[in-house]
């Protein structure tokens, strides 16, 4: 049964079903709760949580796809957030200086990821590892508290909305289209499946292999910059302390969850935007339900080892050879 | 005719760490002819095509294609000047389209986006000059038989413009029905100019397909000949410079057929159905049929990796359970996996360590003596390593393979499967393998034996089972004809 009903479908139709299912059951459980779910309150903080793990996950999906990590997302973002708040110093007229200032110096961030992980062949995991290491310990040294102004102008990006959609989600969907193209249409980005799939053959077939990898760390970075304006909009400061909230674990976890195979190759931004908001519908149905923060972890834990687990059966089942005796088996 | 020759290959030297593994090797081959290249594994035909690959780049001699000198330092020159590999380990990515892998690092765009659709197009093009009807572009290469992944891996070469083709080995993995498909494809390929350099250790493929042969022995070159001139026995003495009088050993004397030491009755699972089949002890009984007729379902239902859901089997006699590999190792069952690389062997570790380590993990059939035993197992085999402490992966695959061997041998089994042990194995190891599998029989162990090559199965068994579509087609006695085994195979007859 399970495996007719799971192949017949595409992995990202099934992710958006699961999504679907999420909300469902989420719904119903509130109703029962008494509360609703899809009230204009609960949808607006649902659509802000999907924003800024949005950013992040859509650039680890990149680097996922390429078989690689990056770590050191989280720290980027609240050195980002500084870089902005300070560079704006509460000026409209420095936003697009503060704005540019950031995706230099994160896609500077993700360029020695990809350099390191690309010429120094050191594991993705333990490089960016590293490097998150070295941005906390500039951050905890030279930043003791928030800093920078953020000007107001620039603050509505944290809170303005159309109808009960936040324009940070907006901008994140249309990362993600943008994303979704770039993977499909580009050559660039149509390698890094190949990359993740096998560098050996990437590379066999002529491919750049590490300029393919360079630029899905940058475009990672780049995206983890993103996310750093999006906290200096919402805090109207920059904030060190941002990295505490291990963003970086959300974003992975937001990309398993999509269906983007750990060990690369498959996968999409489809998928992972559909993770993103899987996440925060439940963390939106615990915060609705007020369930306590430990059973919440708890049960977010479950949630992606569970999808993950099946994700695993999945991939058996597809590789797995046809039988050709089953059905009398079963009648047996 | 003055026609310049495709390739001339002159005086190639190449050391890996000061040994010496091509010396002064001339290689010619001439527009749209197949040559074989020919050799024991270690004579250097691997180094030799890595080298027109562009993945190894000679220290001394030329190269010269269509007369222009060119040289080679990574393999996409190679590639754009016209030489295409199909290594045995094919250079495809599974989850990705036919049409992706033809085209992988040279999209067609238009307007800067990749266009798909006339990528689809000309992979379907390539495909029909290949008279390739059954493969579609848009198919997941992942999905595919390995065929048609190998088919794949051509149109990628026709595709990149190859005018030469080198192949490492194509029929190792290919059923004998599948092995007609490649032999049309050759021909189309030489019918369209393009050159082929055919790696393989199969004399049949050689003297049915190849033009000119090619011989190697030890970096060196023996012989180039036509293939008009030579016979099979003569290519065997100059490969291995000793006359091979037989390409199977007799039965040994002392061999005896003994009581019934492996019964199947009824087995079946998702897979296979209605396998009934006895081995006795001295016996060696061969499996034979097509890719996919469920031959190494049996061995993997036997040694419990996809166990039997009906039926029972019994070992010596006792009725045994086996639902895990441990459970047949217990019950005195061995099984050397299709699958050298990724299932017999722990490729980063030592001789010694891949050969205790059934022992080492299954304490039932431990002992200080057998493990003993090892290094003798392992001389009794011919093993040649720079020691019991070399990794296995430096070893050749007939070494590797007899690494295997003494490793079950260690544990003393009644039944040993042996599915494709001679995969990928050149002449010389095949016929120590042989002998080694005559002497299991010998020392009164039961064999089953599972290979594509019929001529495998027919020289060594003493008794054949066909398998058709997962059930058995027929049993035929030992000095059945190819013909025969075919007939059951193929469905066309049936018991």
């Amino acid at each position: 049964m399970r495996t007719l009903n799971t192949t017949a479908l595409s992995s990202t139709a099934m992710i958006y079903l699961a999504l679907a299912g999420v909300l469902a059951v989420g719904g119903a459980a509130v109703a029962l709760d008494g509360g609703n779910l899809f009230a204009t309150a609960n949808l607006v903080d649902m659509l802000t949580r999907t924003s800024l793990t949005g950013f992040l996950a859509i650039g680890m999906t990149l680097v996922i796809l390429c078989r690689s990590l990056d770590l050191s997302v989280g720290y980027t973002a609240a050195l980002s957030s500084l870089v902005a708040a300070t560079t704006m110093d509460g000026q409209a007229a420095n936003i697009p200086l503060a704005i540019g200032a950031v995706l230099l110096v994160a896609g500077l961030i993700g360029a020695a990821n990809g350099a390191i992980i690309a010429f120094l062949k050191v594991n993705p995991f333990i490089a960016t590892l590293g490097t998150g290491l070295i941005i906390k310990g500039y951050l905890d040294t030279e930043y003791k508290g928030p800093a920078g102004d953020v000007p107001a102008a620039f603050q509505q990006f944290g809170y303005t909305r159309i109808a009960f959609v936040p324009v940070s989600a907006l901008v994140m969907l249309a990362v993600a289209g943008a994303a979704i193209w770039y993977l499909r249409s580009t050559r660039t980005g149509h390698h890094m499946y190949a990359v993740g799939g096998d560098i050996d053959v990437a590379r066999m077939s002529g491919i750049r292999t590490t300029r393919v990898l360079l630029t899905a760390h940058v475009l990672c970075g780049m995206a983890a910059g993103v996310a750093g304006l999006l906290l200096a909009a919402r805090f109207g400061t920059g904030s060190a302390e941002a990295y505490t909230n291990l963003y970086e674990l959300d974003a992975i976890a937001a990309v398993v969850l999509g269906g983007t195979l750990l060990l690369g190759g498959k996968g999409g931004v489809a998928g992972t935007v559909a993770g993103v908001a899987i996440l925060a519908v439940l963390d939106t149905v615990f915060n609705v339900m007020q369930i306590d923060p430990f059973a919440k972890d708890v049960l977010r834990g479950v949630v992606i080892i569970a999808a993950v687990a099946l994700y695993a059966r999945r991939q058996l089942d597809r590789t797995a050879r046809r039988p050709r005796f089953a059905i009398s088996e079963g009648r047996a | 005719m003055t026609a310049t020759a495709a390739l001339t290959m002159r005086g190639i030297d190449k050391a890996f760490h000061g040994i010496p593994v091509l010396s002064s090797v001339d290689l010619t081959v001439e527009q749209g002819e197949v040559h074989a290249l020919v050799g024991e594994n270690g004579a250097g035909k691997s180094t030799l095509m890595k080298i027109l690959a562009g993945v190894h780049t000679a220290d001394a001699g030329t190269i010269e294609l269509g007369g222009r000198a060119v040289s080679f330092t990574h393999p996409v020159q190679a590639q754009n000047a016209g030489i295409a590999t199909v290594f045995q380990e094919f250079n495809l990515l599974p989850e990705l389209s036919v049409a992706e892998n033809v085209h992988l690092g040279r999209e067609p765009r238009r307007g800067g986006r990749i266009d798909r659709r006339a990528m689809a197009d000309r992979t379907a093009q390539v495909l029909a000059d290949l008279g390739v009807e059954d493969l579609a572009p848009t198919a997941k290469v992942g999905s595919l038989s390995v065929a048609h992944q190998q088919i794949t891996e051509i149109a990628k070469a026709l595709s990149q413009g190859a005018d030469l083709i080198c192949m490492d080995e194509p029929t190792a993995a290919l059923a004998d029905a599948e092995v007609a498909l490649l032999y049309r494809l050759v021909e189309r390929l030489r019918e369209r100019g393009v050159s082929v350099l055919y790696v393989s250790h199969r004399l049949r493929e050689i003297f049915d397909l190849c033009d000119r042969i090619t011989i190697l022995k030890d970096g060196r070159l023996v012989d180039s000949v036509d293939t008009a001139d030579i016979t099979p026995d003569e290519l065997v003495t100059k490969m291995v410079g000793r006359r091979i009088e037989a390409q199977f050993p007799e039965r040994l004397p002392g061999t005896e057929t003994g009581d019934v030491r492996l019964r199947i009755t009824a087995g079946g699972n998702d897979y296979v159905d209605g396998i009934d089949l006895d081995v006795h002890a001295g016996e060696i009984v061969g499996l034979a049929g097509l890719q996919g007729s469920g031959r190494t379902e049996i061995a993997e239902a036997v040694f419990g990796i996809t166990p039997f859901t009906r039926g029972s089997i019994a070992v010596d006699g006792r009725p045994v359970r086996i639902t895990r590999p441990r459970k047949a190792i217990a019950s005195g069952i061995a099984l050397v996996t299709e699958d050298r690389k990724a299932q017999g062997l722990a490729l980063h570790q030592s001789v010694r360590a891949n050969a205790r380590m059934v022992l080492d993990a299954n304490r039932s059939v431990h002992s200080r003596q057998r493990l003993a035993r090892i290094r003798g197992i392992l001389s009794s085999l011919d093993l040649v390593s720079r020691g019991d402490d070399q990794e296995v992966q430096f070893l050749s695959g007939g070494n590797q393979q007899k690494v295997v061997v003494a490793k079950w041998l260690a544990a003393e089994p009644g039944v040993i499967v042996l599915d494709e042990p001679t995969r990928g194995i050149d002449v010389g190891a095949k016929h120590k393998l042989y002998s080694v599998i005559r002497s299991l029989a010998a020392d009164g162990l039961a064999v089953l034996l599972i290979a594509s090559e019929l001529i495998e199965v027919i020289g060594l068994a003493d008794r054949i089972v066909v398998l058709h579509d997962g059930r058995i087609a027929g049993e035929l006695p030992s000095g059945a004809t190819e013909q025969d085994v075919m007939a059951y195979a193929t469905g066309r007859r049936t018991a």
